[in-house]
């Protein structure tokens, strides 16, 4: 009775009774009301979040086939993928050996040719056409495009460099170009 | 609350009578922007800002809710739509160049606005409320400002809404995922368009009700004036109408004469000529930068290119949104007594050749190729954008010591003050 105020007989005459634990009644229909309504509003806000997230239509392009059989050594061929452009480029026998010449331990993003290709491919260079640092389009993939101080690809933006094998060695950015999943079989190239 | 010899709202006619009695709008009216509102009578032109950036929010409405009669929100037919108004709607090309320079002027009018607050330290109390609310509507403007711009689709559109939601992915973890929501897809497109236009559509009137807010804050202290002394007795003011509304009318025409120079004569001068191109995901133009009005917070964006803990890109997008955020704490960080920059030797010395050569030289860079010596330029402005509000301002108005100030509004400009606590022959005195 102590958590009521008033005397025991006001509260009784105000049909405001508390059990023996002092709870009214109110309280908790009172509670059990605003909670009720509170988890109902809180569960609208998940549909109004995701709808913001990618549609079906959007994330039904998530895929990309490419035929790469007519794809001459040291030429390269940009894709689309997910709306963003991807380089695919066959090395030369030049930009992988510069590729593998480099210490590993000395860069950025540390990753060997090797690890961002696929075993078979490895002169099948696979990287989105997306600076990591705020999102251009990197120079290089085209016939007579800068290609920067090492040779791969180079962002006019903001002034990043990158090697054969797209990784980053001088500039903001900072990581190398993203690989993509993807597979090859025979001359088909399939990202996503 | 106003001040007591406020004159009070007496309708003459039935109609007003049935009105204020139903719903006293024109009281609300008069007592806000009439003959109820007194006013320090010593205010300059620096206070007609207030007032033109609401003409300016108004005029951003109503081009705007024209253009959207005639804009199709579409990536395929965006720029086509664009192009659309500007060759065939009646009137049309009126109608986009105002919204377009509109925006311009819009931001030239808050930042003159907002530098007032800083020279006259407007954000001290009684007024911290105003000036926070005005920063949030600040913020709102920008957020306006940017998704507007993506709406046309042209090239530096696609390639600013790519750039600026993909600050976004420098926050750890949650940033790609993020990135990724807020365009609903891996790059800018159809999605992300739409949404921009919705936002854009709906935070002009978040703004409005911002607005409001500030509005209403403002008249519980009243206005500030250029001696930063509080109004002490009616011959300090005046009545907003009639002589503040005239004043304001004539910075208006004043306002109107730029900005038609700009509309009539010179409408793409503040744009760039690549949003003229449509918006292709493949190619990236060679410089990408925002709206002139960004470029101060852009070059702090860039000025960061060396990983310290933290890569170099978060710290960067760390260092522009603190770059803003800083101005919310400034009524804490101005420590001293006196308001009016007019009274502040030292602060005034920091603040003509230190914090607005700082921020002209922050203009110049944000719009300038992200290479040497910019860059180098970019970090040192960014430096000492923070230590002038971190460190100098706090130091300053701890130690320095104010000039004399007058009693009052009415010594300040009248020469003499009969109410002075001194006597009509007294000094002013150093507070």
């Amino acid at each position: 009775m102590a958590t009521t105020t008033g005397t025991p007989e006001a509260n009784v005459t105000a049909g405001e009774a508390s059990g023996e634990d002092g709870v009214r009644r109110r309280d908790f229909i009172e509670i059990a009301a605003v909670s009720a309504a509170g988890v109902g509003g809180l569960v609208m806000v998940f549909p109004l979040i995701s709808q913001m997230a990618p549609s079906a239509d959007v994330l039904a392009e998530s895929t990309t086939e490419l035929d790469i059989g007519a794809l001459e050594t040291g030429q390269a061929v940009k894709a689309v993928f997910r709306k963003q452009p991807v380089f695919v480029r066959r090395l030369t026998q030049i930009e992988i050996n510069q590729a593998n010449a480099v210490p590993v331990d000395s860069l950025r993003d540390s990753q060997t040719l090797a690890e961002r290709t696929q075993e078979g491919h490895e002169d099948v260079l696979v990287v989105m056409g997306v600076c990591t640092h705020l999102g251009c389009v990197p120079l290089g993939a085209a016939e007579g495009e800068n290609k920067g101080e090492f040779n791969g690809y180079f962002c006019p933006c903001h002034g990043s460099h990158y090697d054969t094998a797209a990784r980053i060695r001088k500039g903001p950015a900072p990581t190398n170009l993203e690989v993509p999943e993807y597979t090859i079989t025979d001359t088909t190239l399939v990202i996503g | 609350m106003s001040f007591p010899w406020a004159k009070e709202y007496e309708p003459k006619y039935g109609l007003t009578k049935f009105f204020d009695e139903k719903l006293p709008l024109p009281r609300l009216v008069y007592n806000a922007v009439g003959a109820g509102y007194p006013v320090p009578r010593n205010l300059s032109y620096f206070w007609n800002f207030g007032v033109l950036a609401g003409f300016c929010l108004m005029l951003q409405i109503v081009t705007g809710i024209v253009l959207a009669m005639h804009y199709a929100a579409d990536s395929g037919i965006a720029f086509g739509s664009v192009e659309h108004i500007m060759r065939d709607v009646n009137w049309g090309w009126l109608m986009r160049y105002a919204h377009a320079n509109g925006a311009s002027f819009f931001f030239m009018v808050i930042y003159i606005h907002i530098f007032r607050g800083f020279f006259y330290a407007s954000y001290k109390p009684p007024r911290e409320m105003i000036w926070l609310l005005g920063v949030v509507i600040f913020l709102l403007m920008m957020a306006t400002a940017f998704m507007g711009y993506v709406l046309p689709w042209g090239q530096m559109s696609f390639w600013g809404a790519k750039v600026i939601t993909g600050l976004f992915g420098a926050i750890p973890i949650v940033g790609e995922p993020l990135q990724i929501w807020l365009l609903g897809g891996y790059a800018p497109d159809n999605a992300a368009l739409n949404r921009f236009f919705s936002l854009h559509y709906l935070l002009p009137f978040v703004i409005a009700g911002a607005v409001i807010l500030h509005i209403w804050a403002l008249h519980i202290p009243g206005s500030s004036n250029p001696t930063g002394v509080e109004i002490k007795q009616e011959s300090d003011t005046l009545p907003f109408h009639p002589y503040y509304t005239a004043k304001d009318g004539f910075g208006l025409g004043v306002f109107l004469l730029l900005f038609f120079i700009f509309l009539f004569f010179m409408p793409n001068m503040l744009g760039h000529p690549d949003n003229y191109i449509p918006a292709n995901p493949l190619s990236t133009p060679a410089l990408i930068v925002p709206e002139w009005y960004f470029y101060p917070f852009y070059a702090i964006l860039r000025a960061f290119t060396f990983d310290f803990i933290l890569p170099a890109k978060l710290w960067g997008v760390l260092a522009m949104f603190a770059s803003i955020l800083v101005w919310f704490f400034l009524p804490w960080l101005d420590r001293g007594p006196v308001r009016s920059g007019h009274y502040r030797p030292l602060f005034r010395k920091f603040f003509w050749f230190g914090l607005i050569p700082c921020m002209a030289a922050l203009f110049y860079l944000g719009g300038a190729h992200a290479e040497e010596p910019y860059i180098m330029f970019s970090q040192l402005a960014t430096a000492y954008y923070f230590l002038h509000f971190l460190v100098i301002l706090p130091i300053v108005s701890s130690i320095e010591r104010p000039d004399p100030m007058p009693y009052s509004i009415t010594e300040a400009v009248l020469g003499s003050d009969k109410k002075a606590v001194l006597g009509e022959n007294a000094e002013p005195v150093a507070v």
